[in-house]
């Protein structure tokens, strides 16, 4: 540890550094409120896997735009957008979605391989998009990552009610009138939004970090759903903004800072949360009586 | 509380219904007025949870007409519905006393207002099930019977005008089936609801019901418990000999098979004496 210490934290003029990189805190903020909020729905969801084939595609998309010279951000856009409509279509019962996104998670990646091949840029850049990177974020681009961040925001505000009652108790929602396909497929173009922004701090590869890693914590120690949200927030904001300022010092890519933050907040609440649960578990919950319905007792008079 | 112009809470007129080709069961009339308690009896595969998703518009009639409260189609909150058990996995973000919160507005978008009447109606409602002291659990960390409890609440809420509950009682012990079975009795006296309930063993609802209607593989049949649970009856429903027993008071039903073994039929139990049912599978995707 010794020996890469100086590599892994260099904190000499840091002061200068958080002044010019203010852009990409703020960027990391905002990615954490939006990988926080979302990432509940995600859990809600069971789509996990999703939020990874999403972000391969995705970066397909990115990588593509930075071989034609377009917008790299509008590039991840299309690219998620993309995954996220074919595995909302197409995926509706959770084998099949399972499956389709197995098929297109290498084929993303493998495209996504074969434009950075091409790319005759910098290297880092290329690097970058998988791994993640603190671009000094120019102000424009800092403006859309906000833009889409608050499209993403207002959106998840708009539809909480019926898009929770539809995520966790599908039948009865269903029965209520609600339309669950298209609640499903809105859920899915936010999901490609939030992928897509995210992928510009953490890379295609760890997006899951900020998307799952923080929600899935906050689970384990709370379950209102406003208090889930929160402390989901919470984590990923601290892990966003505490990996940036690490990795500021460094000469290493973000990612690595911003999932170890994350997984060690992840370790702490299920800690927390399997003693809570130890201390105050089930009261009055014996195990029900197995009614006759099941074959053994078919014959036997009640 | 009484329906507006007269209208019965539910009517069905000349109704069938065909899923993936095989016809689960055609020509059904029946009419539900305000307090009415219908029981939904037969064997798996004869369309039980079917009525229900055609009567939530889930599901097309291949003939006829289903009118709720006069009108052809359900109203949101005038329909309560109780889902055959699915059981909530731990972890999920959730307590008692959200999901019985989305009975009252999950409909309705944006978040929800904390104000002190909306937690005085979900708390009113858990403890009209006896779920009150679990109200702030996570749901997954419940069992199966206060699970059901919680999802009673959750149905009578909304002061449904219809109920509609498929097979509540599966897998609760006797406590739980009490407490649930008295819950929406005691919400249907109270407030005039038609209650349809779904169930593959009548016995604990006998006394409460006014009408059966029983769906069998040869056609189905309407009337009040006496009338329709009976050996002609049954033996006429299934075309094979069905002996209907009263013993204390519960009704068993036991069908020969002819080689000296018994089954155990609906109004008791579930059997596999359905040579109809796997051809249901097959069809359109």
């Amino acid at each position: 540890m010794t020996v890469d210490l100086s590599q892994l934290f260099e904190f000499s003029d840091y002061g200068a550094l958080v002044a010019l990189l203010g852009n990409s805190i703020i960027a990391g903020a905002v990615l954490g409120i939006v990988g926080g909020v979302v990432g509940y729905f995600v859990m809600a969801r069971d789509l996990a896997f999703a939020v990874h084939g999403i972000s391969e595609l995705s970066f397909a998309g990115a990588s593509a735009a930075l071989l034609i010279g377009a917008n790299v951000l509008v590039g991840s856009m299309v690219g998620s957008i993309l995954a996220a409509l074919l595995i909302g279509v197409l995926g509706v019962r959770a084998r099949d979605r399972n499956s389709i996104i197995g098929v297109l998670m290498p084929f993303g990646l493998g495209l996504g391989i074969l434009f950075l091949a091409l790319y005759p840029g910098r290297a880092s850049n290329k690097f970058g998009l998988l791994t993640g990177q603190i671009v000094a974020v120019d102000s424009p681009e800092l403006g859309s990552l906000i833009a889409v961040s608050v499209v993403v925001l207002i959106a998840v505000a708009i539809l909480w009610r019926p898009l929770l009652f539809a995520s966790v108790d599908e039948e009865v929602a269903r029965a209520r009138g609600l339309p669950v396909g298209a609640l499903s497929i809105g859920f899915m173009l936010i999901l490609g939004l939030a992928t897509a922004v995210s992928i510009h701090l953490v890379g295609a590869l760890l997006v899951l970090s900020l998307l799952v890693t923080p929600a899935a914590a906050a689970l384990r120690v709370a379950s209102a759903p406003l208090a889930v949200t929160g402390l989901s927030v919470l984590f990923a904001v601290i892990s966003s903004v505490g990996g940036i300022m690490l990795a500021l010092g460094s000469s290493i890519p973000i990612s690595p800072y911003v999932t170890t933050i994350s997984f060690a907040i992840y370790l702490a609440c299920r800690i927390i949360g399997s003693r809570r649960s130890r201390s105050t578990s089930s009261v009055g919950t014996a195990p029900s009586v197995q009614s006759p319905a099941h074959s053994s007792d078919l014959h036997s008079v009640r | 509380m009484i329906p507006a112009a007269d209208a019965p809470t539910l009517e069905l007129r000349d109704a069938s219904l065909a899923l993936g080709g095989r016809e689960l069961w055609s020509d059904l009339d029946l009419q539900l007025r305000a307090g009415a308690f219908l029981a939904v009896l037969g064997p798996n595969g004869a369309g039980k949870s079917s009525l229900i998703r055609a009567i939530l518009g889930e599901v097309r009639l291949r003939a006829g007409s289903i009118r709720i409260l006069g009108a052809a189609r359900s109203v949101g909150t005038d329909v309560g519905y109780i889902p055959q058990q699915r059981l909530f996995d731990r972890g999920v973000g959730l307590r008692a006393r959200d999901l019985v919160g989305f009975g009252l507005d999950g409909h309705r978008l944006g978040l929800p207002v904390p104000t002190r009447e909306r937690r005085g109606r979900i708390d009113e409602a858990l403890a009209r099930t006896g779920a009150e002291s679990f109200a702030d659990a996570p749901m997954g960390s419940l069992s199966g019977g206060e699970q059901q409890r919680v999802r009673i609440a959750q149905a009578l809420i909304s002061r449904p005008r219809l109920l509609l509950c498929d097979e509540p009682l599966l897998s609760l012990d006797p406590g739980h089936q009490v407490a649930v079975t008295e819950a929406i009795d005691d919400y249907r006296r109270e407030t005039g609801a038609a209650v349809v309930f779904v169930t593959h063993d009548v016995n604990p609802i006998l006394d409460r019901i006014d009408q059966v209607l029983y769906l069998g593989p040869r056609g189905h049949r309407l009337g009040v418990p006496r009338d329709v649970l009976t050996t002609d009856v049954l033996s006429d429903l299934y075309d094979v000999h069905v002996d209907v027993l009263d013993v204390h008071g519960r009704i068993i039903v036991v069908a020969g098979t002819g080689d000296g073994d018994h089954l155990v039929l609906p109004a008791h139990s579930e059997s596999t004496e359905h040579p109809a049912s796997p051809v249901g599978r097959q069809g359109t995707a």
